[in-house]
């Protein structure tokens, strides 16, 4: 007989230790806690999370910021503009305490309130098609993952299909067409729709790649052999066992997304198949800055800080996100 | 095959009857997923467990214990032969059917990182069994759920914690507090301390052994370590290659083996004793496990046996008793008692 196993001493030690912790309130930190701990350190991602917080705020608030501190983003003001030229009177773009950031050559529009009006367009799309690739991706990936066989084999192929798809010329050539008015909307709504999508539907593979890698790895280990043995069926493993962990590289993967889609959007809009104008959207405006760069930089300048900003303050986030829930500490 | 010796008169009924228990798993090649062959983790084993005692399961690594405690779990569906539970055919059961049976068939798995759900809080994790199969234990899930945690020897205030906060051995103990939640007959424990420090492993085996006086229970234990095997076995089976070569009480396996399997199994037992350690008969088979895909044929230990003769390579030695109590599958058995030695000595 080896001696360790009547090594009875090391037991009641253990369990010294055990009775001997601060008897008062005992809470466990949950995964999610130490996350938000760490997550708090991380200044870089913190700043970057304030930033698309008041971004948010922008998009949500924005008749009300437009209303109190610029002009209706459609409102054309002549008088500002140089009839000579038609770029802006004044220097800096015509930026003066009436027009924060300046006007639009030509016909006058307030920069400022199509910025503010923009980051609407930009955040929903970017949103909503994220939301769009989460859900698609999430449930094809657990499904080939958990499943396996020829389901996965289904799965992976039609994924790999849409990762090779030229998805920009087929949304270009979606886009032209398109009916006016689809699903109950009209115009611009109809518009912002199929980006949502077409966006969407494009993005969920890279989530669905994840999820499938992931499930197929936690499929295997052993608390899902313990709900089996206690009579669990496939959909409390795939509910309350599996996707609980698969929250944290999902949640990762989102806010990288956005700023992918942010970047999607403006890129179409900018060819002039995104948001209809006269709906205001960065693209747009950069699209409309070409032809004045020389005599009016700043009308460029400005809706390119604003998708810079949006972009790297996602990035910024998202990076910290994903340190923060640091996929290596999830045992 | 019918067991003589096994079930002494007036002894324990067997709560699990295995009979001829077979395991393939398929092994596929290209698109159309056309069978190429088979590994044979486990090739037909026939035992017995008796109520109230624990049967040690030893073997090398890929011998198919770990498969074969999934079989008698139905974790696994098997591809032939028969699981009796308490007189139930079990052996193909779907998931809705085992579920009664799950109350009664519990397991302890080897990897306690593994095996805890990171996401889920301990009160979670050992109330599972209570969601799972719909029962209101007496004064709540969260009371009986503190009531386990304090029986395996942990803080029930700890019911809020996650699994992360907590060491090895005290993470196996939540494994074990939840195969126990639900009363069960049968615990079947893979490898349950093979993952632990050897000091935690002393405390989860002397738990366990605890556990079994207090609550009655059956075990039968997975392990390759023949000393934790030792210490907590009513009887021993030895696995080679998905098969059984000898199945006996403790005190005639340790002291008698007839199985040069066994033989040199045992003889790979550290010894503490530097003095004992010079003396002692060192056996060192050669080569590796043959390939549980094409297994050699006739005995499957003929390749490594120092024994082996023509009729081992030829003929496949049946699982037979040579005295009462002491099954071996060996056409050269070591150590035969004389007929009349063999009833003294039982």
């Amino acid at each position: 007989m080896t001696a360790p196993l009547h090594d009875t001493g090391a037991e009641t030690a253990a369990v010294d230790v055990t009775a001997g912790a601060p008897a008062e309130a005992i809470e466990g930190r949950s995964p999610w806690r130490i996350a938000w701990i760490r997550l708090k350190r991380d200044k870089l991602a913190l700043a970057g999370g304030v930033v698309v917080l008041l971004l948010i705020l922008v998009a949500v608030f924005a008749p009300l910021i437009v209303s109190v501190l610029g002009h209706p983003p459609n409102e054309f003001h002549e008088e500002e503009i140089d009839p000579l030229f038609s770029v802006p009177k004044g220097s800096w773009g015509g930026i003066n305490s009436d027009f924060l950031l300046g006007v639009e050559p030509r016909n006058g529009r307030d920069v400022f309130s199509r910025i503010v009006y923009g980051a609407r367009v930009s955040l929903l799309v970017a949103f909503l098609a994220a939301v769009v690739a989460v859900v698609l991706g999430t449930l094809f990936g657990i499904v080939a993952g958990f499943f396996g066989g020829w389901v996965d084999t289904v799965v992976s192929r039609l994924m790999d299909l849409l990762l090779a798809f030229p998805q920009l010329l087929f949304i270009i050539a979606l886009v032209s067409v398109v009916p006016d008015s689809l699903w109950g909307l009209t115009g611009s709504g109809v518009r912002m729709g199929v980006l949502i999508v077409v966006i969407g539907f494009f993005g969920w593979p890279y989530i669905g790649r994840i999820v499938r890698g992931q499930t197929l790895s936690l499929r295997e280990r052993e608390y899902v052999e313990a709900a089996r043995s206690l009579g669990a069926g496939r959909g409390y493993i795939l509910l309350r066992e599996l996707l609980p962990n698969l929250v944290a590289p999902i949640t990762v993967y989102t806010t990288l997304m956005i700023p992918t889609n942010v970047l999607t959007e403006a890129a179409l809009s900018f060819l002039g198949t995104g948001v209809k104008p006269p709906t205001a959207s960065w693209g747009d405006m950069l699209s409309r800055a070409v032809d004045h760069y020389e005599a009016d930089p700043l009308f460029m300048i400005i809706p390119g800080l604003a998708i810079f900003v949006t972009v790297l303050a996602f990035n910024l986030f998202g990076d910290g996100v994903r340190d923060a829930l640091d996929p290596k500490g999830s045992r | 095959m019918s067991i003589p010796g096994q079930q002494a008169p007036g002894g324990p009924e067997p709560i699990l009857k295995v009979k001829g228990l077979v395991k393939h798993f398929p092994i596929t090649k290209g698109l159309l997923r056309r069978q190429i062959g088979a590994v044979q983790a486990v090739d037909g084993l026939t035992f017995d467990v008796l109520a109230g005692e624990t049967l040690g399961v030893v073997g090398e690594s890929g011998c198919g214990k770990s498969t074969m405690g999934r079989l008698i779990t139905r974790l696994l569906e098997p591809t032939g032969g028969t699981v009796e539970f308490q007189g139930k055919d079990i052996t193909h059961l779907g998931v809705a059917g085992m579920r009664p049976m799950r109350r009664d068939v519990q397991m302890i798995f080897q990897d306690p990182y593994s095996s805890l759900n990171p996401r889920h809080t301990v009160g979670t994790i050992v109330g599972a069994p209570f969601r799972l199969q719909r029962i209101t234990p007496e004064g709540g899930v969260k009371k009986e759920v503190q009531r386990l945690l304090g029986l395996v020897g942990l803080n029930p205030e700890h019911y809020n914690r996650y699994p992360h906060e907590f060491s090895g051995g005290q993470r196996q103990r939540i494994g074990i507090a939840r195969a126990l939640a639900l009363k069960p007959k049968l615990v079947v424990a893979d490898e349950p301390v093979s993952a632990l420090d050897v000091s935690i492993q002393a405390q989860v085996v002397n738990l366990l052994d605890d556990l079994q006086t207090e609550l009655g229970l059956t075990y039968v234990i997975i392990a390759h370590d023949l000393s934790v095997i030792r210490h907590v076995s009513d009887r021993i089976a030895v696995m080679y290659l998905g098969k059984l070569v000898e199945l006996t009480d403790r005190s005639s396996l340790y002291t008698r083996p007839m199985h040069p399997y066994t033989k040199a199994l045992l003889s790979a037992v550290p010894v503490p004793d530097p003095g004992r350690r010079i003396k002692r008969e060192r056996i060192l088979l050669k080569g590796d496990v043959p390939s549980p895909i094409s297994p050699p044929s006739g005995c499957r230990f003929h390749t490594r046996c120092w024994k082996a003769t023509e009729v081992c390579k030829a003929q496949e030695p049946p699982l037979v008793a040579l005295e009462p109590g002491h099954q071996v599958a060996c056409h050269h058995p070591e150590s035969v008692p004389e007929p009349v030695a063999a009833v003294s000595t039982v």
